[in-house]
């Protein structure tokens, strides 16, 4: 190619005024081995465009992002159950105690409960009367109680 | 939209979200995470996809506002990117040898440029995409994005004659 139309072309490249075409052509010129002295500055320009065309992305690409929201999902609800569940037994079994209309019916399930309650208290005494046995115990520590009246008497004797 | 689907739009245009990511951000490592976000983000609005008219430019819109995003984010905690990718890697690159240290000259000169004038080298003559679409994207008119490029080339030619003509700068 001539080189003064590379240099009306590269006026207008100066220019902003050169179309793709035009670009690819000076690209291509400035490729080839033989350019003219002055026009050297201009080969490590193209030089350097037509090298970074080539260079490429190759990371790998995560795209997993759909299940990871779902298991948060299914967590957070989880999380959520559980929490108004135990809110819910709690609240029932503080508040709902039962209620008798009928006075006398009332009255028998008190008598009953406070049966039971006697009952459970007796069982609970009866374990207690393993105390009788410590009293056993003292009762015997008597026996020490006839060995100092003996000695008792003795000194008595002595002192006479 | 199952993932096949998906991954077959963003095929085509997540290399030039990452190149772009890549010349705001400077380092490999930032511009891969930013574009992971923004392809996530893609995924996570999946539903909608199919209602913008140009997932494209729009991927390119997003990737820009969040590159800005964490460069604002950077500039507030007064901490900079710390990237250790000067040098280009590529091969293809290394067979021109003494062109080599012409082209991380460019590289350095376009890091100095302005965000927005890089962001049109970027995506004009790297990408190849037309003015329209520069606009659309960027939020600029097509203008505008003339004159920004135009600097922005001027800009790049001028250093480079600059450090031809007396090696170093």
């Amino acid at each position: 190619m001539e080189s003064n139309k590379i240099e009306a072309l590269l006026e207008k490249y100066d220019h902003a005024e050169t179309t793709l075409a035009e670009e690819r052509e000076l690209k291509r010129y400035f490729a080839e081995a033989d350019v003219p002295a002055h026009l050297d500055v201009y080969k490590p320009m193209f030089a350097y465009f037509k090298a970074n065309e080539e260079e490429v992305f190759t990371k790998k690409l995560p795209l997993k992002t759909e299940q990871k929201y779902v298991l948060k999902w299914i967590s957070a609800a989880a999380a959520v159950v559980l929490l108004l569940g135990f809110y819910f037994s709690r609240s029932n079994e503080s508040q709902d105690l039962g209620t008798f209309d009928d006075p006398e019916l009332a009255y028998l399930e008190v008598t009953k409960s406070l049966e039971m309650i006697s009952e459970k208290l007796n069982q609970g005494t009866a374990t207690v009367g393993y105390l009788d046995e410590v009293n056993k115990g003292t009762a015997t520590l008597n026996y020490l109680n006839e060995l100092e009246n003996a000695t008792q008497i003795i000194f008595k004797k002595q002192k006479q | 939209m199952t993932q096949t689907e998906f991954l077959h739009i963003v095929t085509p245009f997540k290399d030039k979200v990452f190149r772009l990511a890549k010349r705001l951000l400077v380092s490999t490592e930032e511009a891969e995470d930013a574009t992971q976000e923004v392809l996530i983000k893609l995924w996570k609005n999946k539903a909608k996809i199919k209602a913008y008219k140009n997932v494209e430019a729009f991927s390119m819109t997003m990737t820009k506002n969040y590159c800005f995003d964490k460069l604002k984010s950077k500039q507030s905690q007064n901490l900079k990117i710390v990237h250790s990718n000067y040098e280009d890697k590529q091969t293809a690159l290394q067979k021109q040898v003494e062109l080599n240290d012409s082209l991380t000259w460019v590289e350095k000169i376009i890091e100095n440029l302005p965000e927005q004038q890089r962001l049109i080298i970027q995506l004009r003559d790297i990408e190849a995409y037309d003015f329209d679409e520069i606009a659309k994207m960027l939020d600029m008119n097509q203008t505008a994005v003339r004159v920004a490029l135009s600097r922005a080339r001027k800009t790049i030619r001028e250093k480079l004659t600059h450090t031809h003509n007396y090696g170093i700068k």
